[in-house]
């Protein structure tokens, strides 16, 4: 797509692994050009991370999926004359986005009020853990650890479960795009007002917000949230929300009054149940139900189920739905050739924009890639 | 917070996703209204949940809709539409959330919408898309999270396919809306230019998985195998994951397990130099670690890892959590109040501006608590 909304603004991004690199990602799929600024030895860390040991070349297949669309600079914090060019190129940035521990940036003579000297219209947007204050702040942002803390392990799987994690990054992701939000809602009143921004989220208090809703009930009750004996869906909702196991799968019913699920499946055990008892009995119910529904197909279920227009919907692997046309018709993946001539499928920018879907099939840099096209382009800008 | 100020949102939208949408740009200064149906309003108002209400209407309805203005009206009056339009003229972004289909036989379609307010920012958030075969289906959090491979991801390789207890799919549509949202209006405010945003429940939790799903594209479409115990995420090796203590819980995430093995003084673990064997065995691994970790306390644990720079974190509640300086320095939490006179605490915008969390004090709407003042406001009288 032409005309990107966020065409001919730069990103700096200082940022590593996930958390920073996901906002990147997705300021760059909008339009913006991204320079990852990285270290001479290395560069970011996520480069020699893999997640399954799949490799790209001897950058991660996960480092490649991260920083699609991107350029790379390499520069040394600890060198003057490599601070020097940076503060050349902050002089000509939109946006700095960093998720250093709390320290590091200062050290490097680039905090917020030092940049700001520098270019005042910037916007700096930085990452922590748990904030710049108090006993975690050096703690390290990591995603399974932020959700062990935050409470969110008591939110998935049954009660008599250990504490159980979201299989994903959902911290790391979370508060990537709320990094986002702030960054773009900034660079709004910065064309209005001239006047730049420091935007500060951490990944603690994005997952606390992820959770705002058991929280403001939490908050309310002081009761934890408890998840059900079996088939859990979501600790503060009645029965049957939950996924059942069925002849030969698993299906998943969502919100629905227990007369017209009985209705609908001809399940007479549950006939007994008053809808007032859809939360307080919401384990004897789900018992009843699981035993039920284990006696038929998922499809067989499914008839029924949307006959009466009940939610529900079978439980599909990624094998299921990428077969399936209604997730071909979404044309959700792209492939990018890296530098080696490899090509890699991923998957496009999730946002539409005048009905266009949003590819880029632009691959992740190299380690330095764009050194000597970013130090012509300043020093251009110098001699005009 | 006034990054968004004078910013006018229309928000005809119900339930959780697209106004999630919407409390973050009231949150970031814009003016947020609320368009609903006389008598009922937004179903989210009576979705109770855990039997916990504030003031009759559901804990969740206040946490989403603090901050926001109501105004009922009947959109299948012809009156009510006229009013509706007259207020479109005026705004910089609507949003919705309906089944595909619905706006257009209201009228209120993007090209109709465009051809009075050319500036307008027109964000629309569906289950599954306008088209394909689902575009019908109701977009519901747990059905999205269980048709998009999501629930193979969490949990343990015995368990059955396990939902994540958030409606995580909701949160993260409402937030790439936001993303879209927030982007055009940049633009606009550059070029005068409007714009159509469309964001799917479905394509929100694909990009959710990018990860993982590209590892699942490249790798000759394997589906993800979660560890047989302790799993903390089904493509990373041993020790990633939370295991007993003999006081609770302690999570470790990506390590050495021979480094980790010398520390706790587990011989057992000795024997695993070679890395790549704490993805290959990791089931091994992790159980003769939850066997050794059950020894002792969580505490122990921590003050042998943490100071090895061992990434390590005890396994908290809700209750404990709130114990910690570590949270109380956050201050996440907001006293709201609505003009019935409702104390309600919820949490706070977690964005920081120019090192403030402002939030508003003002909690959620009656309905139609508004009503009188955009009528009069936007000379609605007819």
């Amino acid at each position: 797509m032409s005309n990107l909304p966020l065409t001919g603004l730069t990103i700096l991004e200082f940022s590593q692994y996930l958390s920073g690199p996901s906002a990147g990602l997705r300021l760059a799929d909008m339009g913006a050009r991204v320079i990852k600024i990285e270290r001479p030895d290395g560069g970011d860390a996520c480069r020699k991370l893999s997640i399954k040991n799949l490799w790209a070349d001897e950058n991660s297949l996960l480092f490649y999926t991260i920083n699609r669309n991107k350029e790379s600079f390499t520069a040394n914090l600890k060198d003057p004359d490599d601070i020097s060019v940076i503060k050349r190129l902050i002089k000509e940035a939109d946006v700095l986005t960093h998720n250093f521990r709390p320290g590091v940036m200062e050290r490097a003579g680039l905090d917020y009020a030092s940049v700001k000297t520098i270019n005042s219209k910037i916007i700096y947007a930085e990452i922590t853990g748990y904030g710049r204050k108090g006993p975690w702040k050096n703690k390290p942002g990591q995603d399974l650890l932020l959700q062990s803390m935050s409470g969110l392990v008591y939110t998935s799987g049954n009660e008599t479960d250990s504490p159980v994690p979201f299989g994903i990054a959902i911290a790391d992701i979370i508060c990537g795009a709320h990094l986002v939000q702030g960054i773009l809602a900034a660079l709004i009143r910065r064309h209005k007002k001239g006047i730049g921004a420091l935007i500060e989220v951490s990944l603690m208090e994005s997952l606390l917000d992820f959770q705002f809703e058991l929280l403001t009930t939490y908050y309310s009750s002081r009761q934890l949230p408890q998840r059900s004996q079996i088939n859990n869906g979501h600790p503060l909702l009645s029965a049957p929300y939950g996924i059942y196991a069925t002849t030969d799968g698993f299906l998943a019913i969502a919100m629905v009054n227990l007369s017209r699920l009985a209705a609908a499946i001809h399940c007479t055990a549950l006939e007994k149940f008053r809808q007032s008892d859809a939360f307080s009995q919401r384990d004897e119910i789900k018992v009843i139900l699981s035993e039920y529904l284990q006696t038929q197909s998922s499809v067989y279920w499914l008839e029924r189920l949307h006959a009466e227009d009940i939610w529900a919907m079978q439980v599909l692997d990624w094998q299921e739905m990428s077969g399936h046309p209604a997730y071909q018709q979404l044309q959700m993946e792209q492939v990018i050739t890296t530098a080696g001539g490899k090509e890699i499928i991923t998957t496009r920018c999730p946002i539409r924009i005048n009905g266009e879907r949003l590819f880029n099939d632009r691959t992740a840099p190299q380690l330095g890639e764009h050194n000597k096209k970013i130090r012509e382009n300043l020093l251009e800008k110098i001699l005009l | 917070m006034n990054l968004l100020e004078d910013i006018l949102v229309i928000d005809f939208s119900q339930f959780l996703s697209g106004p999630s949408a919407g409390l973050r740009l009231a949150d970031m200064g814009a003016r947020v209204i609320k368009i609903e149906k006389p008598g009922t309003g937004d179903i989210c108002r009576e979705l109770y949940v855990s039997d916990v209400r504030i003031g009759g209407e559901s804990t969740i309805f206040h946490a989403i809709n603090r901050n926001k203005q109501s105004y009922a009206v009947d959109l299948k009056s012809e009156e009510g539409l006229e009013k509706i339009k007259k207020m479109v003229m005026k705004a910089d972004v609507l949003i919705h959330n309906y089944r595909p289909g619905v706006m257009d036989r209201l009228g209120l379609d993007f090209e109709t919408i465009k051809s009075m307010n050319p500036s307008i920012i027109y964000a629309e958030l569906t289950g599954y898309g306008n088209e394909g075969p689902w575009k019908d289906l109701p977009g519901q959090d747990l059905l999205l999270q269980s048709v998009s491979g999501l629930t193979w991801l969490s949990n343990s390789d015995n368990d059955i396919p396990t939902p994540m207890g958030v409606a995580v799919v909701d949160i993260l549509a409402g937030t790439h809306l936001a993303q879209g949202i927030l982007a055009t209006l940049y633009k606009r405010a550059v070029s005068g230019e409007g714009a159509l945003i469309q964001v799917s429940m479905f394509e929100s939790i694909i990009d959710f998985q990018f990860e993982v799903l590209t590892c699942f594209y490249n790798d000759g479409n394997q589906l993800p195998v979660r560890s047989s115990i302790n799993n903390g995420h089904a493509y990373i090796s041993a020790p990633y994951g939370i295991y007993h203590t003999n006081n609770g819980h302690l999570a470790l995430a990506m390590g050495s397990i021979l480094v980790i093995g010398k520390l706790i003084q587990c011989p057992a673990l000795e024997k695993y130099t070679d890395p790549s064997d704490w993805f290959s065995k990791r089931d091994e691994i992790k159980t003769i670690l939850a066997d050794h970790l059950i020894g002792f306390s969580t505490e122990y644990w921590l003050a042998i890892l943490e100071p090895a720079g061992i990434w390590c974190a005890k396994v908290m509640d809700y209750e404990k959590l709130m114990e910690e300086e570590g949270y109380k320095v956050l201050d996440m939490e907001l006293k709201v109040r609505t003009s019935n006179g409702l104390d309600i605490i919820t949490t706070r915008c977690p964005i920081r501006v120019d090192g403030e969390m402002a939030s508003s004090p003002v909690g959620a709407p009656v309905l139609g608590e508004h009503n009188e003042l955009i009528e009069k406001e936007f000379a609605l009288a007819i």
